[in-house]
């Protein structure tokens, strides 16, 4: 029996029969819907899938009227921190527009949250300038909301993940809503800061790691931003398909954060005011790419048939059906953009 | 898309700060530039339309517009405001 090559969700090669990769994709498609209560995909979707999964060619790729659009987080940075490239930001930029191609560039400092930024701002808005003055592409500054660097010793707030073990619940969801006050003032503060020096937009990135006071946090420094700046962009990526419940009564415009899925957490971004909602599935690296991508197109076109704002679906390690790996496999890699933008109908990666 | 290499970076832009959905970025790209949606992707129609309108390219020549030089062209020709050129201009007393 013809077996195919294809991957597990960790990146490691596996062959499997057509059999085996349907019961996949079904697996997939149900457990997305068991989860998020959305369509599955169509028989044609389906058999689309099926055939971009077990295509002969190593890259697969789209008709060129289809070719969508790209935005990243910290990728400026990833030449000098990743490949150990000992290179400036702003040089980095200007490489990955005039000799990568790139449709957009995010800065960010290496750690890569508001709160670090925040004492370095003045600093960092230099470096944003200088790449602003040598670049003509798009650029953003991004970084993360991450609540739990406000929690002690390292920040001002009462660790609610010690908190909640002891039974403090009360306890437990003040701690969080007084992060999220300090997170809010650091995002708008660092947001000030690059609108002043003419950055193009703000990408608030990982939204939701902490949980639903996490995503309250960046929905409500969204809304501040863009009312301050109607003409910058923001764009919200989260950090999952689904919020984590980690204080529960959590609301936005009298919506529940806990359990939201990509299809319900677009449509509070769009009411926040961003410009570009960055949906996130998480890979699961004990299962099939073919699992993982059936799964990730089911939560993605339900998340497209009621998104009024571009959507860019993360593709990086781990998420977005891209296996947990740091080297990627462009066979993967390839089959993952042409399904989202197929099956899907994608704004952008 | 390949941003500079095609119009990735012209579409981007309308998305950013537009909020355009992705076909309606690239019509309103399209329709700026004089050309067809599947043309955004053509790099050699790209290249000549960037090079003529000053939109920054690649391989820029001597003559050619680069950096800011491009933005500023970007933004007159989308009809849309840059905020770096909009602090170029303002920082520099333009």
């Amino acid at each position: 029996m013809k077996k195919y090559f294809t991957r597990m969700g960790d990146g490691s090669a596996v062959y499997m029969t057509e059999e085996e990769i349907r019961k996949d994709i079904e697996a997939g498609i149900a457990n997305a819907v068991r989860g998020a209560k959305v369509d599955p995909l169509t028989d044609d979707e389906i058999e689309h899938l099926y055939n971009i999964i077990t295509a002969p060619d190593s890259v697969v790729s789209v008709e060129n009227h289809r070719r969508v659009v790209q935005t990243s987080d910290s990728s400026s940075n990833k030449l000098g921190r990743h490949s150990g490239i000992a290179i400036d930001q702003p040089t980095q930029t200007v490489i990955y527009e005039r000799c990568l191609g790139c449709d957009s560039m995010d800065m960010g400092l290496n750690d890569y949250n508001f709160k670090a930024v925040k004492s370095c701002a003045e600093n960092e808005a230099v470096i944003v300038k200088n790449a602003l003055t040598y670049s003509a592409m798009p650029l953003l500054y991004g970084g993360m909301p991450n609540l739990g660097f406000y929690t002690k010793p390292d920040g001002p707030v009462d660790n609610w993940a010690e908190l909640l073990p002891a039974g403090k619940l009360d306890e437990a969801r003040a701690a969080q809503e007084e992060a999220v006050e300090y997170a809010v003032h650091d995002m708008v503060f660092v947001a000030d800061t690059m609108y002043k020096v003419g950055v193009d937009g703000i990408n608030l990135d990982t939204c939701g790691a902490s949980g639903d006071a996490d995503w309250l946090a960046a929905l409500k420094a969204c809304e501040i931003i863009r009312n301050k700046y109607p003409d910058m962009g923001v764009e919200m990526g989260m950090a999952g398909e689904f919020v984590l419940g980690m204080h529960g009564k959590l609301e936005y415009d009298g919506v529940r954060l806990a359990g939201l899925y990509p299809h319900q957490q677009v449509k509070l971004a769009e009411k926040a005011g961003a410009t570009i909602f960055g949906a996130v599935v998480n890979t699961n690296s004990n299962m099939s790419f073919a699992w993982n991508l059936a799964r990730t197109c089911t939560f993605i076109k339900a998340c497209m048939e009621v998104a009024e704002i571009p959507v860019h679906v993360n593709v990086g390690m781990g998420v977005g059906a891209i296996p947990m790996s740091e080297y990627m496999p462009a066979d993967v890699v390839s089959r993952t953009d042409k399904a989202l933008i197929e099956i899907c109908n994608i704004d952008g990666l | 898309m390949g941003g500079m290499h095609t119009a990735g970076d012209l579409v981007l832009r309308m998305q950013l700060a537009k909020g355009m959905k992705i076909d309606e970025a690239k019509k309103y790209v399209a329709d700026k530039l004089g050309i067809t949606v599947e043309e955004l992707c053509d790099p050699i129609v790209m290249s000549e339309i960037r090079e003529e309108l000053g939109l920054g390219l690649q391989l820029p020549k001597s003559k050619d517009a680069i950096a800011m030089e491009a933005k500023i062209n970007i933004a007159k020709v989308l009809g849309i405001k840059i905020n770096s050129v909009e602090v170029f201009k303002s920082r520099a007393n333009l």
